[in-house]
């Protein structure tokens, strides 16, 4: 027990918790500025809201955790190669026409397997679309951040345009829906979850969680990687092919981004892709979920259950006069904050040292 | 005797190490003194204390008998301690002036004034004979002046005390020299010096005293001039050390590297390496002996893969390896001991263990269907670390960043060792090492030598060259020149071809 205590794995969790804490007291500052008079109730709300709507709140947390988990996925997996995949938005989205358009058209496909496919189509086009910053890192070393941007707005675009003439609704100016078929199963979850629209996308994000960890600390793939990212130069002359290595983690992480796009698109629950010029936020969101879980796909998974806590707890706050964008406000600066785990953590480094140099002193 | 600075019982800890266990170091105004320690010994953790870097566990610092406390590097600076980092720390788009001001400008209503600051440094730079140019890019000048615009830099703030730690590490022999003239006179206007260090000649040149660190451990300061180098390094070492290299007559039998007419290019310049042929043997060890930047790096990215050939081949025990890719020569038996250990040899962040398999892991014994498995692989690299003496503080599991420089040569040597290479590619393997470490590199290598090997041997170091090899190839500028057997060659000979001076013609 007290080895597990002294590990590092278990003081990167009390430095975010730490964090997380420093955050929410920052948050309830802003509260208390913009709406003294409700600030309690409303902060209250945003902290055991969604608990207090019992089994339907936890539900709605999972379901809203999906996308930005795969997206966090995304930008952790890249951090550890050595890459800033900043291109998700656009991976993201892609992944999601793709889906949608299988969804809609694809109907040939039997009905077991159409979502299925339309997941896989989201999974293949998102990879393909970090496929070209890939290759231009690994071939004219353009930074990936800058490439992936570009891609981000090329692909808002030709989605915009793609949706508008494939798969475009008119009436609603969004998408078509997607076919029964393609939706994908609920597996009884939104009956555990009563009130939400859970379903199996769950069950796929944490598979990814634990086949990226996998991936990551017990293969060859992930060594030769990882290697890549700390230092190029070594693992070229090592034999390892980095330029390969470069490619493969950006188009992995793309998959992971427009894996996540469809898990969204394809819920089955009132959610289209509508034709307006706004990257999808749900790629940013992923690199805040990354960095607050500290790239690892287990802290990845926890970091984005909690932001999207505070998002359906900050939901909440709106019936007590909170207006939505004080609402992101203060999300935010709680993500800003809980983004110092880092700092944290060098702090409790350091406290461990000094008090282990004063028993020392004393058994001295 | 008053002491412009005194260490007194410094201790101070890191992780699973003592890095520098109750020592205490005197400093009298006007003197050079030498800290001589090997590699890990503690001599840059003790000067970074005193610079401030580090905070010391225990221990006192005395300036003119007085306590202070030195919190960090601008405590340090306002009580006139100036440090030459071993690596620099310059703004490489910056003129010399902006490097030498950066910190301390001189602004006018908020604009910077250079005038002032440029009449100091020319003046600065003219008494002790620099002659550095104010307004060159740092990026176009050599690294023997980039030093100097270091020294500078400690000048420019008026410090008193100065450290250099490792200053000829990077430097050619002949601004080596010019070091030791400027550390002279800088001493005659009564300066004080901290000159870090492991080689002993250099000591012997310039220092007055010298404090010796062994292990984190004070052994002792001492008079140079009344001790001979054998007695400094025993007390270095903690034994009697070897200067020589002990070897048997090489006894090659079939060649295992051929390089036949080897071109490399070089961007808009003429060729880095021309028309290069030449071979060894199974059980020699061949030297390519040059200044530094007359192709050897160019010839040895291309022996080993990481740079495109223009034209020729290369013959690895019968197989035309020339477009063979790096991981194939690997595999194929080429092993490299790279130049440059932090950039290539070593991805510092990962722990030693997986370090010592980086040219492994993806054999049949760690590998498993694509999954590693890392308890073979610890055991493996405990098994290394044991039988090459690789010191550390947690073992297989510290991160090779914290290691020595000594320590982290000798892990690449081992897993490059280990592998079995037909041919190994040694390019400055002792380069920045003490004298302990150097002679188990130099009987590490005679001994792979006589286990059949065939070893080329890249260096500068003259002493090297002519103690170990068994055949010296010269380089100069990109071509070879002579093929001299040292037995029956001198050491001014050699420089002579070094220098393009001399030309043999070679078959």
């Amino acid at each position: 027990m007290k080895k597990w205590l002294s590990t590092d794995g278990f003081r990167n969790f009390i430095s975010s918790c730490v964090a997380i804490a420093i955050g929410l007291v920052f948050g309830l500052i802003i509260i208390v500025f913009t709406n003294p008079s409700n600030a309690l109730a409303g902060f209250l709300n945003l902290l055991v809201g969604p608990l207090e709507m019992g089994m339907m709140g936890i539900g709605r947390v999972l379901f809203y955790a999906i996308p930005i988990i795969m997206t966090g996925l995304s930008v952790g997996f890249a951090f550890k190669t050595g890459l800033f995949n900043i291109g998700t938005p656009g991976q993201f989205i892609t992944g999601a026409f793709a889906a949608v358009y299988v969804g809609v058209h694809w109907t040939f496909l039997p009905a077991e397997i159409h979502w299925l496919v339309a997941l896989l189509a989201a999974f293949i086009v998102g990879g393909l679309w970090a496929v070209v910053p890939g290759l231009m890192k690994a071939y004219f070393n353009v930074n990936e951040v800058i490439s992936s941007i570009m891609m981000n707005y090329i692909g808002m675009y030709l989605v915009n345009y793609m949706v508008k003439l494939t798969v475009f609704d008119e009436m609603r100016s969004q998408s078509l829906p997607v076919a029964t078929s393609a939706e994908i199963p609920k597996m009884g979850l939104d009956q555990i979850f009563r009130g939400s629209t859970l379903n199996a996308g769950i069950i796929i994000a944490i598979l990814m969680v634990v086949l990226i960890y996998v991936i990551l600390n017990k293969t060859k793939f992930g060594f030769e990687m990882k290697a890549c990212g700390l230092n190029a130069d070594a693992a070229r002359y090592a034999g390892i092919n980095e330029k390969k290595n470069i490619i493969m983690a950006m188009v992995i992480a793309g998959a992971l981004a427009g894996l996540g796009g469809g898990l969204v698109y394809l819920s089955g629950s009132g959610k289209f892709i509508s034709i307006v010029e706004v990257l999808a936020p749900e790629g940013f969101n992923g690199i805040s979920v990354a960095l607050l879980g500290l790239s690892n796909p287990i802290g990845i998974f926890f970091s984005g259950i909690f932001i999207s806590y505070l998002t359906v707890g900050g939901n909440l706050m709106q019936q007590f006069g909170f207006i939505p964008e004080i609402v992101d406000i203060i999300i935010s600066a709680i993500i800003y904050c809980s983004a110092l785990s880092l700092m944290i953590k060098i702090f409790l480094n350091k406290r461990k040292a000094n008090k282990k140099n004063k028993i020392k002193e004393v058994k001295e | 005797m008053e002491y412009v600075i005194e260490m007194c019982h410094i201790t101070k800890e890191f992780p699973g190490i003592i890095a520098n266990d109750d020592i205490t170091l005197q400093l009298k105004k006007g003197e050079i003194h030498a800290l001589l320690g090997e590699n890990g010994a503690g001599k840059s953790t003790l000067m970074s204390v005193l610079f401030g870097l580090y905070q010391a566990e225990k221990g006192v610092i005395k300036m003119n008998g007085q306590e202070v406390s030195i919190k960090d590097p601008n405590d340090a600076n306002r009580f006139g301690i100036g440090m030459v980092h071993q690596h620099f720390k310059l703004v490489h788009n910056f003129t010399v002036l902006e490097n030498i001001i950066l910190g301390v400008e001189d602004t006018k209503n908020g604009i910077l004034t250079l005038t002032e600051a440029r009449k100091k440094v020319n003046a600065l730079s003219e008494k002790y004979h620099l002659n550095v140019n104010c307004d060159a890019l740092i990026s176009d000048i050599t690294v023997g002046m980039q030093q100097r615009v270091e020294i500078l830099k400690m000048l420019y703030r008026d410090n008193n005390i100065l450290i250099f730690d490792e200053p000829t590490a990077v430097l050619t022999p002949q601004e080596i020299k010019e070091l030791m003239i400027i550390m002279k006179e800088l001493s005659d206007e009564g300066k004080s010096i901290l000159f870090i260090t492991h080689k002993l000649n250099e000591i012997k040149e310039v220092a007055d005293r010298c404090t010796v660190l062994r292990k984190g451990k004070y052994i002792g300061t001492i008079d140079v001039k009344t001790t001979s180098k054998e007695e400094m390094s025993e007390m270095m070492v903690g034994r009697k050390v070897n200067f020589n290299v002990d070897k048997e007559e090489a006894k090659p039998t079939d060649v295992v590297l051929d390089v036949q007419h080897l071109s490399v290019a070089k961007k808009d310049h003429k060729d880095a390496v021309n028309d290069v042929s030449f071979q060894v043997c199974k059980g020699e060890i061949v030297c390519i002996a040059g200044i530094d930047g007359n192709g050897q790096s160019e010839l040895v990215y291309a022996l080993s893969g990481l740079a495109p050939i223009k034209s020729g081949k290369i013959i690895l025990d019968g197989k035309d390896i020339s477009h063979c890719s790096i991981f194939e020569r690997n595999v194929n038996g080429l092993g490299h001991i790279p130049e440059d250990r932090h950039r290539h040899g070593l991805v510092l962040d990962y722990p030693l263990s997986y370090n010592l398999s980086l040219k492994k892991y993806f054999t049949k014994e760690f590998n498993h269907h694509g999954f590693l498995d890392f308890n073979k692989m610890e055991s493996y690299s405990n098994k290394l670390i044991e039988k090459f003496d690789v010191r550390s503080g947690q073992g297989s599991k510290t991160i090779a960043r914290s290691m020595s420089g000594g320590n982290q040569q000798k892990a690449i040597i081992a897993r490059e060792v280990d592998n079995d290479p037909k041919a190994l590619i040694a390019v400055q393997p002792t380069r920045g090492l003490d004298v302990g470490a150097i002679e188990f590199i130099h009987s590490e290598l005679v001994n792979e030598r006589d286990n059949g090997r065939a070893i080329l041997l890249i260096s500068l170091e003259l002493d090297e060259v002519m103690n170990l090899s068994d055949r010296i190839l010269v380089i100069y500028e990109g071509e070879i020149v002579a093929e001299l057997d040292p037995k029956q060659t001198t050491i001014q000979e050699l420089g002579l071809y070094m220098a393009g001076s001399k030309k043999e013609v070679v078959k």
